[in-house]
């Protein structure tokens, strides 16, 4: 049996590393109670709350914490026509708050993820570990059977080539969960019960070519390296699928990860689930997914993008043109989405200029 | 002529064998329909096991006891083996008489090993190849319950002859285990290692981890962030596709190691007290196409499938008695993993741990070889690029054409590489002789 971490009042406050450049980007519909429980952890740094749903409910995010919230209505201002790009009635809503931080990382949780507990009993400072995922170097091009190899006490293996010892930059730490696992509707249809108490003390580079499934539940990022490849998709109201927003953008994030050489890490940390969403309603959100990821797998897997394109955006741009050109003709959906892409991109740079110091605030 | 139509008692009679192991007495029946169920129903459809013996003996009816005895239908007693895990049995299809346990002694006094071994080994056959370069005769624990063979200089010199270029000293004398093993899986663990502790101080059995591993799927195409999928209380995540779901056979298990890590000689000496307790609890598929370091430390493998690609081949001038002065398991490791990317073959890594005895020293080590570090960078990238030609399906032809252009390709840079190559196609050869069939010792 898990169970999350009930007294985190009594957590070390530990250094906040990266406290000033660190945008913590929470999605919302309900509310931000979760929060209390993260506060020794989550205090010291910005969060952007990005609300979804009814922009007239108000979101009260408890005392102390130095945020700034957006709603429909906000992105709706702040990105005028490119707003549609924007999913609604959907977590995805969340890449706004990438594309409007201007920190060099992100974090992002999702709101019924509390505090888990080390096979010690200690509570787990999901941040900090991300944070030390990120800091230190990602190994794609081999494997080593010790897992990462930077983490005290683990090191490189008999037969690992020195040439590949200093590894490359990580760009994304993908964190896993216990209790409720990230399973698909008829998985979960099938295994009501199951809950995952298994801690897995690893953190791994996914090699590079290799694609995963990447979950926006405990998710952190370089922006400066990534950012504008974290694009969530269309998801939600008037859309014919859900639940895919970040399977999407971690297939696009990986294949410009493996072009660029950067590195992705997935593994620690665990934090705890509390949330099972209903199957049914998953199904029927899932359900064209399912069986549009049999064709949008193998596409993937033979993406080849051309050498000069040597930045995210243009990587992304080049993704999207790919996008229109083999998939559109499973569905139009895909056309919609690779017309998305491409407005998320023009409003990422709009929002983001090079060089210039812009002050993105509250509208 | 009409056949006649079975009467209603006749149906009722093979219906009730049917469901018999459901009735509790059998004593109410007329004793000729009681001899009819016996004789002609039961036995004949040979629907006749302990539980419905008891049923009819039960009756004490004086016919179907005579019959009995004069069948000479016998009690079968099970012997109750101390050692057999009821889980084992359950969690594999894998019979214990389809294992062999391969050990290659580099070390003559094997007593301390085989004490530590006992009761996870008792039930399997071992075979225990002693180093050629080893002068004293091995120490085996006395009245152990073990099935054993052993082969010394002597069964290599009579079975490979002396006309090859395969060496197998040191710890390239398991791979003749490898050679005349005639089972389906085989456990190979060095003899500096004892079985690890979990946490609640119980003795790990990596050899029934190893054969869970490879009796479950792999799934290299795609990455499940839960790691094996087959464990359980794990699945297949979210995103996975289904078409991939059921996965390829997994044809090795790389285990590793708490204490002494495999490291190579420069991490080790860097950092001599430097040990692994760090308990991984994960098994996982190492995707396709990519390559990793297999330690030949605490492998498992389905050698009716990748038997032939595990070959002694590259071997260091320097090589010694210690993983730190030999390469040949990783050369062997990056053979396999090609021949099974080829073949649509699983590799799995993780679990099992066993606990690696501190020997030798890495300094000492390092002085005297580091050869082995310097090829492995030439080594790396020309297996990831290696692509085998469609003609390539069985293991053998993927052996040897990968033989061929080390030859080509590698043998210019390191005379080293040209061995190999060439131990690589006797390898081939020799298996294609005494690989299969009788056993030639």
């Amino acid at each position: 049996m898990v169970e999350p971490a009930t007294d985190t009042k009594s957590a070390v406050r530990t250094v906040a590393l990266l406290k000033d450049e660190l945008d913590i980007v929470i999605p919302t519909i309900r509310n931000l109670d979760f929060l209390e429980m993260w506060r020794p952890f989550f205090e010291p740094y910005h969060l952007i709350i990005v609300q979804d749903g009814d922009p007239t409910k108000t979101i009260k995010v408890p005392d102390g914490f130095d945020y700034e919230l957006y709603n429909r209505n906000d992105i709706n201002k702040i990105l005028g026509p490119k707003a549609s790009c924007i999913s609604f009635k959907d977590s995805a809503c969340r890449c706004f708050g990438y594309m409007v931080s201007k920190k060099k990382y992100i974090f992002t949780i999702d709101d019924d993820c509390f505090v888990a507990k080390d096979p010690t009993g200690k509570a787990i400072n999901a941040l900090e570990q991300h944070i030390k995922n990120l800091l230190c170097p990602s190994t794609p091009f081999f494997f080593n059977t010790l897992y990462d190899p930077f983490r005290e006490g683990a090191d490189f293996v008999r037969g690992y080539p020195f040439s590949l010892r200093e590894g490359v930059p990580t760009a994304v730490s993908h964190g896993l969960w216990l209790n409720i696992p990230d399973y698909d509707a008829p998985t979960q249809l099938v295994k009501p019960l199951e809950r995952n108490t298994r801690y897995v003390d690893a953190v791994m580079t996914i090699p590079k070519g290799t694609l995963f499934p990447m979950c926006g539940m405990n998710l952190a990022f370089h922006r400066e390296l990534i950012g504008p490849a974290m694009y969530f998709g269309l998801m939600g109201d008037g859309q014919p699928i859900g639940r895919y927003d970040d399977m999407w953008a971690g297939w696009c994030i990986k294949v410009i990860c493996d072009h660029l050489g950067l590195g992705v890490k997935t593994g620690l940390p665990y934090i705890y689930h509390s949330k099972a969403s209903n199957p049914f309603v998953n199904l029927r959100k899932e359900y064209k997914g399912i069986f549009w990821q049999e064709e949008i797998i193998p596409f993937f897997q033979a993406v080849s993008l051309p050498k000069d394109c040597t930045t995210v955006q243009k990587c992304y741009i080049e993704l999207a043109k790919m996008v229109k050109d083999k998939l559109g003709k499973i569905d139009p959906y895909f056309d919609k989405l690779a017309d998305a892409m491409v407005t998320w991109i023009d409003a990422w740079d709009e929002l983001n200029p090079i060089g210039a110091a812009n002050k993105g605030k509250k509208a | 002529m009409r056949t006649q139509p079975p009467s209603l008692l006749s149906l009722a009679v093979d219906a009730s064998v049917l469901h018999l192991s459901h009735f509790s007495d059998l004593s109410p029946l007329p004793d000729h329909i009681l001899l009819d169920l016996f004789l002609k129903r039961t036995l004949r459809a040979g629907k006749l096991n302990e539980k419905i013996l008891k049923l009819f003996l039960a009756t004490g009816k004086e016919e179907v006891l005579s019959l009995i005895q004069t069948l000479n239908i016998q009690h079968i007693l099970t012997p109750v083996l101390p050692t057999k895990s009821p889980k084992m049995s359950v969690v594999n299809n894998i019979e214990d008489g389809e294992i062999d346990i391969v050990i290659g002694a580099l070390h003559s006094d094997l007593r301390p090993f085989m004490s530590a071994w006992k009761s996870i080994f008792s039930r399997y056959h071992l075979i225990i190849v002693k180093d050629p370069d080893l002068k004293d005769d091995l120490q085996i624990p006395e009245g152990l319950s073990f099935k054993i063979d052993i082969y010394t200089k002597s069964h290599i010199d009579k079975v490979v002859g002396s006309s090859t270029s395969i060496a197998f000293s040191g710890y390239s004398c398991k791979y003749f285990g490898f050679l005349v093993s005639r089972k389906k899986y085989v456990v190979s663990i060095d003899d500096d290692c004892v079985p690890a502790k979990d946490a609640d101080s119980f003795l790990i059995d990596p050899v029934a981890q190893h054969l869970r591993n490879l009796a479950t799927p792999a799934t290299p195409f795609f990455f499940n962030t839960l790691y094996d999928p087959y464990r359980n209380g794990a699945d297949f995540v979210r995103g996975y596709p289904f078409s991939l779901r059921s996965g390829v056979t997994c044809a090795l298990s790389c285990g590793l190691w708490l204490n002494l890590a495999d490291l190579d000689a420069p991490t080790q000496a860097l950092k001599p007290e430097k040990r692994n307790s760090r308990y991984v609890d994960a098994v996982m598929t190492i995707p396709a196409r990519v390559m990793m370091p297999i330690s030949g430390i605490n492998i498992a493998f389905n050698r009716e499938l990748v038997g032939p690609a595990l070959c002694p081949a590259l071997r260091l001038t320097g090589e010694g008695k210690v993983r730190w002065e030999t390469m040949e398991d990783i050369w062997s490791g990056m053979c396999v993993k090609v021949v099974c990317d080829h073949l649509g073959l699983g590799v799995k890594s993780g679990l099992p741990y066993v606990w690696r005895n501190d020997r030798g020293d890495a300094i000492e080590s390092l002085k005297k070889e580091w050869e082995g570090v310097k090829l492995m960078e030439e080594v790396v990238p020309w297996f990831q690029s290696m692509v085998l030609s469609r003609t390539a399906t069985t293991t053998e032809d993927c052996v040897a054409e990968m033989a061929k252009r080390v030859k080509e390709q590698l043998g210019g840079s390191d005379p080293g590489f040209g061995r190999a190559a060439e131990a690589m196609m006797d390898w081939v050869e020799l298996w294609k002789k005494v690989g299969s069939g009788p056993s030639p010792v």
